[in-house]
């Protein structure tokens, strides 16, 4: 069989992109968690097994240490730490899926447009992503936050400052300006290829390139700047809530990054599964994403493979 | 060379002006600084309050508030802050201080063991060490900074006492509560932590870079030519690789320094280490507008100046890069 295979190369591209994310070992380690943290997120009805504010017990109940009816133990008003775990990673997958949709949608148009057309416009939202990337980003994110969180007539759009929809839309707002940076670096890379120009030729319009040929062959880069998207948007969110700054989602429930937060001031007086288990839950989530987008570049990027 | 750098130069100044105005604006809307006056001073009379309008350049309008706020500070004239109404260069200067210090210690360190991790995994590629190199440092850059200043004040502050009966390295501050004076010993002591929290992220991105830099040079053809004139192994390492290599890892150290401050902020508030960051975070947390509009030029201004940096460095150390 081997030998037929050797003459006759029937391997899709699909097909050879999938082995090479296949022998990303990493990576498939990374499915396989994150797939599992997510199961148990979405299934959360049956894996959570108290309700987000609900005590593990009558008190004495605060700060018990990981035990048979609290796994990873309680916190300051005796709730349970497991269970606050998932519902909070589900806050913060929520926040991280959706701002990076939105941030990749954004992103595609303005670096497609911006690396097509040059000029004028490719210059100004080149510089100005570049000098936005520059600086601090917890500080932009911060000042734009109370920014726009004191316009009155954007409330009814963006929701209020502690929401979780008003995150979502910060860090969509700052998204899109790293995807729309590889965007227009892929554009301009495929622009002067060969099927552009026939494309060109046969007088097709260039919407209908950017739509039929550009995007779907940046398909790749783009997956990747959507996982890395998720992430900085996950990382963010902790940031913020680390910070006070983070989404307040209304009595009592929680988010990942709130759970982090809550981790500085278990640090001095030692409950360590309060500062071990939210840090873990986000360093898991963040790197095994990380491995699957790194994987997804060495898989639709062949140049790449030489020196994965 | 110096046609470039004057232009670049030229680019740089308008756009300060520019970023600084609309920093101005976002602060305005954002803090409310006219409101933070009055929250803090209730009892202040509607003279005092026209006052602080008038040294901070709070007018209505967000173009002439900006000019004149720009006069008062381009001649030295800064207005106190809200809070206590004390003087805000001694502050802001102690806190640079305080943060250079941190950061050069941290990027030093970062930076030479970034280095030598990368292209200690160039060497072999695909081998071991490669891999170990490699995975580490994707950990390195998958921890947030707050995080790994947790677990380590945890093993280290907490928990080291409980086993061994001392602290080993103190978790804030500069100097234990109540000192006065220099001390060199006491100080690095306390700087152990917050530098390692810091290099773990410059160590992880720049063993990154090293490496793929230095693969792509050593695969090129002028390395086979340079073997091939019968030059020893270390000298062509080192003589053609590492120069070749180190051209786009500079030009990339210049571009990152944002990302060095925005760890240096998060590290210098977990360990309470009076910096800069501290010093953004408390006054933007009271909406202190005198306090922050320095700040904020300093780091707008260091932020270009890298930038520039960037440019420059490249053009000068890759002669095949043309000027126009």
């Amino acid at each position: 069989m081997a030998v037929v295979d050797t003459v006759l190369p029937t391997v899709s591209p699909r097909r050879m992109a999938f082995n090479r994310f296949v022998s990303h070992k990493a990576a498939v380690v990374s499915v396989f968690i994150l797939a599992t943290l997510v199961l148990f997120v979405a299934l959360s009805p049956f894996t959570a097994r108290y309700g987000v504010n609900e005590a593990v017990q009558a008190p004495p109940n605060y700060f018990l240490s990981p035990r048979a009816n609290a796994w990873l133990g309680t916190d300051d008003i005796g709730r349970d730490l497991y269970s606050r775990l998932i519902y909070g990673v589900r806050v913060s997958l929520i926040i991280g899926l959706f701002s990076a949709m939105i941030s990749v949608a954004i992103g595609c148009l303005v670096g497609s447009v911006a690396g097509f057309r040059g000029g004028r416009f490719d210059d100004v939202v080149m510089r100005v992503t570049d000098l936005f990337l520059a600086f601090p980003f917890l500080v932009t994110l911060l000042v734009m936050r109370n920014m726009l969180g004191a316009i009155t007539w954007l409330t009814p759009v963006i929701g209020e400052l502690s929401s979780v929809r008003f995150i979502i839309v910060l860090f969509a707002i700052f998204g899109w300006m790293g995807v729309a940076r590889i965007v227009r670096g892929q554009v301009l890379a495929l622009k002067e290829r060969e099927f552009i120009e026939a494309a060109r030729a046969v007088g097709a319009s260039r919407w209908y390139i950017v739509r039929r040929h550009l995007l779907p062959n940046s398909i790749g880069p783009i997956m990747v700047a959507l996982t890395f998207s998720v992430v900085s948007a996950i990382i963010g969110e902790s940031t913020l809530a680390f910070f006070g700054y983070g989404p307040q989602a209304g009595a009592g429930a929680t988010s990942l990054g709130i759970l982090v937060g809550q981790a500085k001031g278990a640090v001095n007086t030692g409950f360590w599964w309060l500062a071990l288990f939210p840090c873990l839950t986000l360093v898991t989530i963040a790197l095994t994403i990380n491995f699957i987008g790194d994987a997804l570049r060495d898989a639709t990027d062949p140049r790449m493979q030489k020196d994965a | 060379m110096l046609r470039f750098v004057l232009r670049r130069l030229a680019w740089a100044v308008p756009t300060l002006f520019l970023v600084t105005f609309l920093v101005y604006v976002a602060l305005r809307i954002g803090t409310n600084p006219v409101e933070s006056y009055k929250r803090i001073n209730p009892r202040a009379t509607p003279a005092k309050i026209q006052q602080y309008i008038e040294v901070n350049g709070l007018d209505p309008n967000y173009v002439r508030g900006y000019f004149r706020w720009l006069a008062n500070f381009v001649t030295l004239d800064w207005p106190r802050s809200i809070k206590g109404s004390r003087e805000v260069w001694p502050q802001l200067k102690d806190a640079l201080a305080n943060t250079l210090r941190l950061g050069a210690a941290a990027s030093t360190v970062g930076i030479f063991f970034g280095l030598m991790l990368g292209i200690y995994a160039a060497l072999r590629p695909g081998g071991r060490r490669d891999v170990g190199v490699n995975t580490a440092a994707f950990v390195g850059i998958s921890i947030p900074p707050y995080v790994s200043a947790i677990l380590l004040q945890l093993v280290f502050a907490v928990y080291w006492s409980r086993w061994f009966g001392a602290t080993l390295f103190p978790t804030s501050g500069v100097y234990p509560p109540g000192h006065t004076g220099f001390n060199l010993f006491l100080m690095m002591k306390h700087m152990v932590l917050p530098v390692t929290v810091v290099a773990i992220q410059i160590i992880a991105v720049y063993a990154r870079y090293m490496r793929s830099s230095l693969l792509d040079v050593l695969s090129s053809e002028y390395m086979r030519t340079a073997r091939s004139k019968g030059i020893s192994e270390r000298r062509v390492l080192f003589k053609h690789g590492l120069r070749n290599a180190l051209i786009p890892v500079v030009t990339i150290a210049a571009l990152d320094v944002g990302s060095i401050v925005g760890g240096l902020i998060i590290t210098e508030n977990i360990f309470s280490y009076p910096g800069m960051g501290k010093y953004f975070l408390s006054s933007f947390g009271e909406g202190d507008f005198p306090l922050l509009m320095p700040w904020m030029v300093i780091i707008v201004a260091s932020v270009l100046l890298f930038n520039l940096l960037a440019d420059v460095s490249y053009a000068w150390l890759d002669p095949r890069i043309r000027l126009e």
